[in-house]
């Protein structure tokens, strides 16, 4: 697909989603009633790759697993429970209504839109809405423990960008017993021989054959060996991209390298630019850094954000003269309950993010950085008293208090906002199909249902609704088609083509000997990101950051220095193959921040604000899914659009102040 | 308050399962106090890529104490001295200016080494695939609120879930027994009436497997749960024992 | 067989054999404290326990508790050790929670079945063995009184029972809770009622044991 040079014009592409028709509510259970399905013994029949154990790889496999298909899964740890899904802390939504507040699935449709800043696709958006209620009732059936009530009911909390509870939890560790309850269920096919579990592995490329995506080739991290697997359809849950910045709250090794690689092979990459900054992290403290901690959004339910009304104060906070217990109320600067009244400290990621680096950059920043804010449990502690904040908190408070070597439950906590998760990904269809045939892509990986931003809570209901409830409906559509297909072998020449390729590139990283190990440079990505494709994005320098990303490459590809073998166990070999691809997506990032000359949810052009600051859309222009083509090495990708029509809502400005 | 201090480091190096491993010693100075430990081994590894020298292999993943999937035996203690946390969590804070730090793989036969400070701790998974699971399939569940669950079942059910499956009890055991790993899934399920219906079945395939892959038997030692990051108690180890008792006397 | 090849299994044995075996001695040790009381009584306890059909039904049970709980011991432990894995931790240390005598059951077991040899030299081979085998002064197979005395008026036996017992002793702190827990009786409610309970019944039977020797070592049983 990438040899092909097409030079058809920007327009003339059509990017169809293949949304089915009907009005919004009843576009799922048509196409359910009217897809194509494969029977039971043609199942068997057929092989699937899943790339990634996360929420969606992780359920996905063992839905189809448990349908009949021959699954073999991927994942690059030593098991599939240490994806990174594990490490969400605050809660999953659903439409249940439980709490009896209002709720409905059109409005969690509706906040999920709004939240996105109009910028996700209505029909995806309405389908995750609706099968929502089914993953908590799929999670409890696997024995998810989630909170209850005395009356032995489930309970719910508040989160960010919704006026109803509807979030379920299980402590402060609702990603670990979602993720532990889809390995579970993965765990059970595996144990049944239905999926074939390849630990410890990690993708390479995706083999095409005849447009079709028939395969990959992984590396065995433990021996270092290439090989070479052969399915029906390929599917990839392999997560977001936010380690381009070096300093993120993913994992070590999460990566974007599944994503290049599809984008290398003709999936197109969409929304690049969108990558959503989490409000409440814990600060950087030190250059030895080497990722960046969580504190989970629940936080906001009872904590109050501030920082301190006069600068004198912040700088003699900075200055280590005063501490954040001298201030008076009066004295406190309560800025998104004050700048957002209606939503105070719960309006949306985004907002509350921004306003902090407003705060901070206007020189009422605390800790010696000043690059931090306050989380204040002070009131609540009051309030409902310390037992009940450590019921509520009290694994995140110990976490904190590990880190920071810093009480909470006597003096605030200090937090500033990181990259955490990134609502672009591989362009997919409402089949969750890329733009390449039997190429699937769910989970964070995709671009879809988010928008511009994602609310909290509603990763995991992302994850899990591609994973249970989406994928294997529409992947039989594509597989009723390939049921004639034999399994084909791997000494075809495409394997062969993929696997040399594959084998080149690890060779030429190996063969460069440089100077600069491959963290260092991958810091100074990391940094160039943070400054100019961060939270407040401009076109200068936007322009710069392209020049700066095409120096890292050139250094990268010319200096790094990779010890040890190439066919045996090398982390430093996996953190440069991981590294080559952040900064293609680096570039594809501040690309497409550049082009997009609104702003919009996790995207902040400082060009385009309100008097107050607030982000300023263009609908005119910008209503649209950025798809990236791939146009051969060293070659400027086409710019494709995704018009988004919005038939059923009526876009508004977000306003979470009334 | 953040300082820097000069360590020395007794690392256990091996190339392989089969290969003899031996202690290496570093010295590494100017380490601060604010970094976590594993940030100081970064360090480290970036000192020898740049001596051109190869790295220390260790598991690391989240760093945030929830994956499971660093390790690490630091100065007799899995995690290290610290308590209720993964090594990832563990800070510099933690040793004195001066001190030698001893660092060793988890080690058990249960879990072969792969290299250096990395093991293969796939036989959990193992376990896990013989019955930690509900045996339902996707769909067709009954509604989430059908059957009310006591807080206090839940509450205890979660406590047992948290575990993080990272293998510091079988490796601080001195019989190398996973039974509080096997318990806490076994308890988490049994407390649940979701899972209590299977439980049976799920306590001696556990177990039988447990058996099979080579841990040690369970001598109440405690010593699993004293290093436990996620401080899972032992009395799950008294319910799996009771489910496991009563599911045999049944047959 | 669930009671050789699965670990809780195994553990089952030890559990009820140890449970069996506590009984035995607090009996033992109840009908021993007799003899500071009433020397008359304990030779009559003595007789009871000669050589009779019962008695010796009760003494091969017994005899068979011992063996199974070492034996199973044995297995256990070279079970253990083989899980243990060839290389060992160069630096080891143990949180203060654990207990010593939890990590050292099987030195102390077989501590206490050293002396346990001895012991069974000093009154049982004289006494119902004697009456068994018809070997020996018969006449003072049931004179259990006069056994003690004659042993004890020896301080060094006197303390070499005393740190026999200690060991016994701290086996069982850590053998009775354990067997409760190994038997599945405990919860987290439980767990720190049953470690109480049973250093307390460990402790009774100890110094129920020990006041013999203790009472022999001061004096006052010099009279017999």
């Amino acid at each position: 697909m990438a040899k092909k040079k097409e030079t058809t014009e920007v327009e003339e592409t059509k990017i169809d989603a293949r949304i089915p028709e009907g009005p919004l509510a009843e576009k799922w259970s048509n196409y359910k009633d009217h897809q194509k399905l494969v029977n039971p013994s043609n199942k068997r029949r057929l092989d699937i790759i899943v790339v990634g154990t996360g929420l969606a790889g992780a359920s996905a496999a063992a839905s189809m697993a448990e349908m009949g298909f021959n699954v073999l899964n991927f994942c690059i740890q030593d098991s599939p429970r240490r994806a990174h899904s594990i490490a969400a802390q605050g809660g999953i939504n659903a439409a249940k209504n439980y709490p009896n507040d209002g709720d409905s699935v059109y409005r969690l449709f509706y906040d999920t839109i709004k939240g996105g800043d109009y910028r996700a696709r209505e029909a995806n958006v309405y389908r995750l809405a609706e099968v929502s209620n089914g993953i908590i009732d799929q999670c409890v059936a696997q024995g998810v423990p989630f909170a209850r009530e005395y009356g032995g009911l489930l309970d719910n909390r508040s989160f960010g960008g919704a006026q109803v509870s509807r979030t379920f939890y299980a402590k402060g560790q609702t990603g670990q017993q979602l993720l532990l309850g889809a390995y579970s269920a993965l765990s059970r096919q595996i144990g049944k021989g239905a999926v074939k579990l390849y630990s410890r592995y990690e993708m390479l490329d995706v083999v095409i054959i005849e447009g079709r995506a028939r395969g990959i080739i992984a590396r065995n991290l433990v021996t270092g060996k290439v090989e070479r697997f052969f399915a029906h359809a390929v599917v990839v849950g392999s997560g977001g991209y936010g380690n381009t910045f070096f300093l993120s709250t993913n994992a070590m090794a999460s990566n974007g390298s599944a994503a290049i690689q599809m984008y290398k092979k003709g999936a197109y990459f969409a929304n690049p630019a969108y990558a959503q900054i989490h409000p409440t992290c814990i600060p950087v403290h030190g250059e030895f850094q080497s990722k960046l901690t969580l504190m989970s959004e629940s936080l906001r339910n009872d904590g109050r954000i501030w920082v301190p009304k006069k600068k004198e104060d912040a700088e003699a906070i900075r200055a280590g003269k005063k501490k954040a217990t001298d201030l008076s109320e009066d004295e406190r600067d309560y800025y998104l309950e004050r700048r957002y009244p209606a939503f105070g400290n719960l309006v949306p990621r985004d907002v509350a993010s921004r306003a902090a680096k407003e705060r901070c950059d206007a020189g009422f920043g605390v800790g010696n950085t000043g690059l931090a804010v306050y989380l204040d449990f002070s009131e609540a502690i009051n309030r409902l008293g310390e037992s009940v904040i450590r019921a509520r908190y009290g694994n995140l408070f110990q976490m904190y208090e590990k880190i920071v070597d810093d009480n909470p439950y006597r003096t605030p906590m200090m937090i500033y906002p990181a990259i955490h998760y990134c609502m672009g990904g591989i362009w997919v269809d409402y089949e969750l199909q890329t733009s390449v045939k039997g190429l699937f892509c769910i989970g964070e990986a995709n671009f879809s249902d988010h928008g511009a931003n994602r609310l909290g809570a509603s990763a995991l209901m992302q994850g899990l609704a591609d994973g249970y409830f989406i994928l294997p409906y529409t992947i039989q559509n594509y597989l009723a088609d390939q049921i004639q297909v034999p399994r084909l072998s791997t000494d075809l020449p495409e394997f062969d083509e993929a696997e040399k390729a594959v084998n080149d590139k690890i060779k030429k990283l190996m063969s460069i000997q440089g100077k600069k190990s491959v963290d260092s440079i991958h810091r100074e990505l990391g940094l160039i990101m943070w400054d100019f494709v961060g939270m407040g994005r401009n076109k200068a320098g936007l322009e710069h950051a392209l020049e700066k990303i095409k120096e890292v490459r050139k250094e990268f590809w010319s200096n790094v220095y990779i010890p040890g073998k190439e066919v045996d166990l090398n982390n430093e070999l996996e953190k440069a193959l991981r590294l080559a691809d952040f900064i293609e997506i680096g570039e594809l990032m501040a690309r497409d921040a550049l082009m997009r000359e609104e702003s919009c949810g996790g995207h902040f052009r400082e060009e385009y604000q309100t008097p107050e600051g607030e982000a300023l859309r263009n609908d005119e222009d910008f209503s649209f899914a950025s798809c990236w083509k791939f146009k051969g090495e060293g070659e400027e990708p086409e710019l494709l659009k995704e018009a988004l029509e919005y038939e059923f809502i009526h876009r508004q400005q977000r306003n979470y102040k009334s | 308050m953040e300082k820097n201090i000069n360590v020395t480091l007794k690392i256990w190096r091996q190339v392989g399962p089969k290969e003899k491993g031996k202690f290496e010693t570093y010295k590494l100075d100017n380490v601060s106090t604010d970094s976590s430990f594993l940030e100081m081994m970064d360090v480290l590894n970036e000192r020898l890529i740049s001596e051109r020298k190869v790295p220390i292999a260790f598991d690391h993943d989240c760093r945030e104490g929830i994956c499971g999937m660093c390790s690490l035996y630091i100065n007799g203690h899995p995690h290290g001295p610290d308590g209720e946390i993964t090594t990832c969590q563990l800070h510099m804070r933690n040793f004195k200016d001066g001190q030698t730090i001893v660092i060793e793989p988890w080690r058990s036969a249960a879990f072969p080494i792969i290299r250096d400070l990395m093991v293969d701790r796939g036989a959990f998974d193992k376990i896990i695939q013989a019955g930690g699971y509900v045996s339902i399939n996707t769909g067709g569940v009954p509604d989430a609120n059908s059957i009310p669950i006591s807080k206090v079942d839940a509450d205890e059910a979660m406590d047992a879930a948290s575990c993080i499956g990272c293998g510091a009890c079988a490796a601080a055991c001195k019989n190398s027994s996973a039974m509080l790993f096997v318990a806490a899934k076994v308890s988490q399920l049994a407390l649940l009436p979701q899972g209590k219906v299977e439980a049976a079945h799920r306590a001696k395939a556990m177990v039988a497997k447990m058996d099979e892959l080579g841990f040690g038997n369970c001598t109440n030692t405690g010593a699993c749960e004293a290093e436990c990051p996620k401080n899972v108690s032992i009395s799950h180890i008294a319910r799996l024992n009771r489910e496991f008792l009563s599911a045999k006397f049944k047959d | 067989m669930w009671l050789i090849d699965s670990s809780i299994g195994r553990k089952l044995i030890m559990s009820i054999t140890g449970v069996f075996l506590v009984l035995f001695l607090l009996f033992h040790s109840l009908m021993n404290i007799v003899v500071i009381i009433s020397p008359e009584g304990y030779n009559m306890i003595c007789e009871f326990l000669g050589a009779n059909w019962y008695a010796m039904i009760a003494t091969s049970i017994l005899a068979a508790g011992f063996v199974i709980h070492i034996l199973y011991a044995l297995f256990l432990t070279f079970q253990n050790m083989r899980a243990r894995g060839a290389v060992k931790y160069a630096l080891k240390k143990n949180q203060k929670e654990v207990e010593w005598t939890s990590q050292n059951m099987f030195i102390l077991g077989t501590i206490v079945f050293g002396f346990l040899a001895l012991h069974l030299y000093n009154f049982w081979f004289k006494m119902q063995f004697v009456e068994l085998s018809g070997h020996g002064d018969v006449s003072k197979a049931a004179d259990g009184a006069y056994w003690v005395s004659q042993l004890f008026s020896s301080w060094i036996y006197c303390l070499i029972y005393i740190v026999w017992l200690s060991a016994l002793w701290l086996h069982l702190t850590h053998g009775v809770w354990s067997a409760l827990q190994s038997l599945g009786l405990n919860n987290k409610t439980w767990l720190p009622r049953v470690k109480t309970i049973s250093n307390i019944i460990s402790t009774i039977v100890i110094l129920m044991f020990m006041s013999i020797p203790i009472y022999y070592l001061l004096g006052f049983g010099s009279g017999i």
